[in-house]
C-alpha cells in the first residue's frame, strides 16, 4: 500500500533503547531536583538518617543501654556529645540506636498504608455507584478515628509495644491516601485511554491494574512522603505515652517522656531527642514538597 | 436487500440520559444501515448526538434501547471478545486516546493481550510502518510523537485487530489543516487496501464530503437529511437544516 509521504526528522535518536540504569540516572527527575537546593537537602538529610540507622552500631560511641551511674545527667563533652541521661546512658548513642526505630515505623506505615489506601480509593473511583459509597462511608468513618485513642485501646488489648504502635498508625492513616487515589480515579476512569482499552477489550482487572492505578501512584509517593513527617511525630507521640517500644528500648518519644522530669535542670536530656525528631520530621516534609513540585506538574510554583 | 449485505443494522435505537426535569433525549428512534465496504459520514453539530450513536455501536454507552445488528448478528449492551473485534473505534483527540505512560510498542499490543491473541515477532514494526510511521517508533511514549504521528498509531492499535469495521468519531478535529490531509489519505489508503467499513462522525462537511459514500444529517437526536457527496459540492440539499449546514460550511 502507498503510505503518506511523511519527514522523519527524528528517527534514530531514541531508536535504541538504553538499559535500564542508564534510563534510571538520565531520567529528568534527577535534573529537577538538583535545580531544587529544598528538597536536594530534605532528601540528604533523609539518606543521612537511613546511613546512619544501617551503621548504628558503627557510628554509636557506645552501647545504647550501657549504665554508667556515676556519669549520669552529664552535660554536653567531648566525651559524651550529647550528655548522658538519668542512669548515664550516652544520648548520642540513643539517638543513633533510635533512629532505627523510628525508620521502622515509618517505612512499615508506609508500606502497609500506600497499598491499601490505594486499592481502596482505585476500586471504589473505579468502579463507582454502590461501590464507592460504602467503600468511601468505611473511609469517611477511619477519619475520624484519633490514632492516639484506637492506640491506647490497642495497647489494651494487645499490650504496648512497637508493632501496637505501627499497627495503630497504620489503621488511621490510610484514608487520606484512599480519598486521593480515588480523586485520580475519577479523573482517569473516563479518559479517552481507558475508553480506548474498553473498546479492545480490556478486563476490569487489566484496566485497573495496568490502565488507572499507575497514573495514580506518583501523587500517591508524594503524599506518603508527606505523611512519613506526621507518622514520625505520631510514633514519637505513642512513645511519649508510653504506647510505643518499651524501655529500655532508645525511643525518641520515650527518650523526651522520660527526660522531661529533669528539663529544668539538665535540658539536654529532652532537647537532643526533641531536636531528633524536629530534623526527620521537617526533611520528610521538604522532600514531600520537593517531590510534588518535580511529579506533580500542576503545582506550578509562583 | 438481504442483511448479509450490512456490516451494521441499527432500528429504533434511543438513549435518554437522566429522569424526571434532567430528562436528556439524546438519541431519538435511530433507523440506519451500513453496507459492506461503505463509508457513512454522520454529520452535525456539536451536542446532536452524533457520538453517543458511536458509542453505542461499540459497546462504550450501555444504557440505549432499540436493536443493533454487527455483521448480521445482534448485540446486547455487554460485548463480548467476538463482538469486540468486529468493530473498532478510532478517538477524536489523539492526545487523549493513548495511555501516557505506554510505550507505542505496548499501545499497539495492548489489543493483542486483551483478546489473548500472541503477538508475532516484527508485528508492531510491522503495524506502524503500514500506517507510514517507522518502526523505531515503538520505543518512544507517546509525549514524543505530535499529534499526526499519535493519531496513525491510535489508527495502527484499531487495526492491529483486524477488525472489518472501523469507527471514526471526528477523527481529524484535533489536527493541524495539513495534518489532516495525510491522515484522511491514509484512512483511505486502509480502506482500499482492507475492504474495510467505515462510520464516520464529523461536524466538518468538507471531511465528510472527501471521505464518504453517503451522508446522514443529525439534528436533536434525528436524522434529518440524507445524501450524496456530490449533493455537498452543488450545495443543494432537500431538508432546510442540512441546506444551511451546506451553506455555513462553504463561507
Amino acid at each position: 500500500m502507498s503510505a503518506p509521504s511523511m519527514s522523519h526528522t527524528t528517527e534514530g535518536a531514541l531508536s535504541k533503547r538504553p538499559n535500564i540504569a542508564m534510563r534510571f540516572l538520565r531520567h529528568p527527575f534527577w535534573g529537577n531536583l538538583a535545580r531544587e537546593p529544598l528538597g536536594l537537602t530534605g532528601f540528604i538529610l533523609i539518606g543521612l538518617l537511613v546511613l546512619v540507622a544501617l551503621f548504628a552500631p558503627l557510628l554509636a560511641p557506645y552501647s545504647p543501654n550501657r549504665q554508667v551511674l556515676s556519669d549520669a545527667l552529664s552535660a554536653p563533652s567531648a566525651a559524651h556529645w550529647a550528655g548522658t541521661d538519668e542512669f548515664g546512658r550516652d544520648i548520642l548513642s540513643r539517638l543513633i540506636w533510635g533512629s532505627r526505630l523510628t525508620l521502622r515505623t515509618v517505612l512499615s506505615v508506609s508500606a502497609i498504608v500506600g497499598p491499601i489506601g490505594l486499592i481502596i480509593g482505585v476500586v471504589a473511583g473505579y468502579f463507582g455507584g454502590w461501590t464507592d459509597t460504602i467503600l468511601m462511608r468505611i473511609t469517611d468513618i477511619v477519619l475520624s478515628f484519633p490514632s492516639l485513642v484506637l492506640a491506647l485501646a490497642f495497647a489494651a488489648a494487645i499490650g504496648p509495644g512497637l508493632n501496637t504502635a505501627i499497627i495503630a498508625i497504620s489503621l488511621t492513616s490510610w484514608p487520606p491516601i484512599a480519598r486521593l487515589a480515588r480523586a485520580e480515579t475519577l479523573v482517569v476512569r473516563n479518559s479517552d485511554y481507558v475508553s480506548a482499552a474498553r473498546v479492545y477489550g480490556a478486563g476490569h482487572l487489566r484496566l485497573i491494574a495496568l490502565y488507572v492505578t499507575p497514573m495514580c501512584i506518583p501523587s500517591v509517593v508524594v503524599r506518603l512522603t508527606l505523611n512519613m513527617a506526621v507518622i514520625t511525630l505520631t510514633a514519637a507521640s505513642l512513645g511519649f505515652l508510653g504506647l510505643g517500644a518499651q524501655p529500655p528500648a532508645p525511643e525518641w518519644g520515650a527518650m523526651i517522656s522520660a527526660g522531661r522530669q529533669y528539663m529544668i535542670d539538665y535540658w539536654w536530656v529532652a532537647v537532643m531527642p526533641g531536636i531528633a525528631i524536629l530534623l526527620t520530621s521537617l526533611s520528610f516534609n521538604i522532600a514531600g514538597d520537593a517531590l510534588r513540585d518535580i511529579l506533580d506538574p500542576r503545582h506550578d510554583r509562583s | 436487500m438481504s442483511t448479509k449485505n450490512h456490516a451494521i443494522e441499527v432500528r429504533g435505537l434511543d438513549v435518554v440520559y437522566g429522569e424526571g426535569e434532567h430528562r436528556n433525549h439524546v438519541v431519538r428512534a435511530l433507523d440506519f444501515d451500513v453496507r459492506r465496504g461503505e463509508t457513512l459520514g454522520i454529520v452535525g453539530e456539536s451536542g446532536c448526538g452524533k457520538s453517543t450513536v458511536l458509542r453505542c455501536l461499540t459497546g462504550l454507552e450501555r444504557g440505549w434501547s432499540g436493536e443493533i445488528r454487527v455483521e448480521g448478528s445482534p448485540v446486547s449492551h455487554r460485548r463480548t471478545q467476538e463482538e469486540l473485534r468486529r468493530l473498532q473505534l478510532v478517538f477524536q483527540d489523539p492526545f487523549a486516546s493513548l495511555h501516557p505512560r505506554h510505550r507505542i510498542r505496548r499501545a499497539i499490543t495492548e489489543p493483542l493481550r486483551c483478546m489473548g491473541l500472541a503477538v508475532r515477532p516484527g508485528q508492531v514494526e510491522d503495524a506502524l510502518e503500514q500506517v507510514g510511521l517507522p518502526g523505531s517508533f515503538a520505543e518512544r511514549f507517546p509525549h514524543e510523537l505530535s499529534g499526526g504521528q499519535r493519531q496513525r498509531v491510535a489508527i495502527a492499535r484499531a487495526l492491529v485487530l483486524n477488525p472489518p469495521i472501523l469507527l471514526l468519531d471526528e477523527p481529524t478535529s484535533a489536527l493541524d489543516v495539513s495534518v489532516q490531509a495525510e491522515v484522511l489519505n491514509l484512512l483511505s489508503d486502509k480502506k482500499d487496501a482492507e475492504a474495510l467499513t467505515y462510520v464516520m462522525v464529523s461536524h466538518d462537511l468538507s471531511v465528510i464530503a472527501h471521505m464518504c459514500d453517503r451522508i446522514l444529517v443529525m439534528k436533536d437526536g434525528r436524522f434529518v437529511d440524507e445524501f450524496a457527496p456530490e449533493a455537498i459540492a452543488a450545495r443543494r440539499a432537500t431538508d432546510p437544516y442540512a441546506q444551511h449546514l451546506i451553506d455555513a460550511s462553504f463561507v
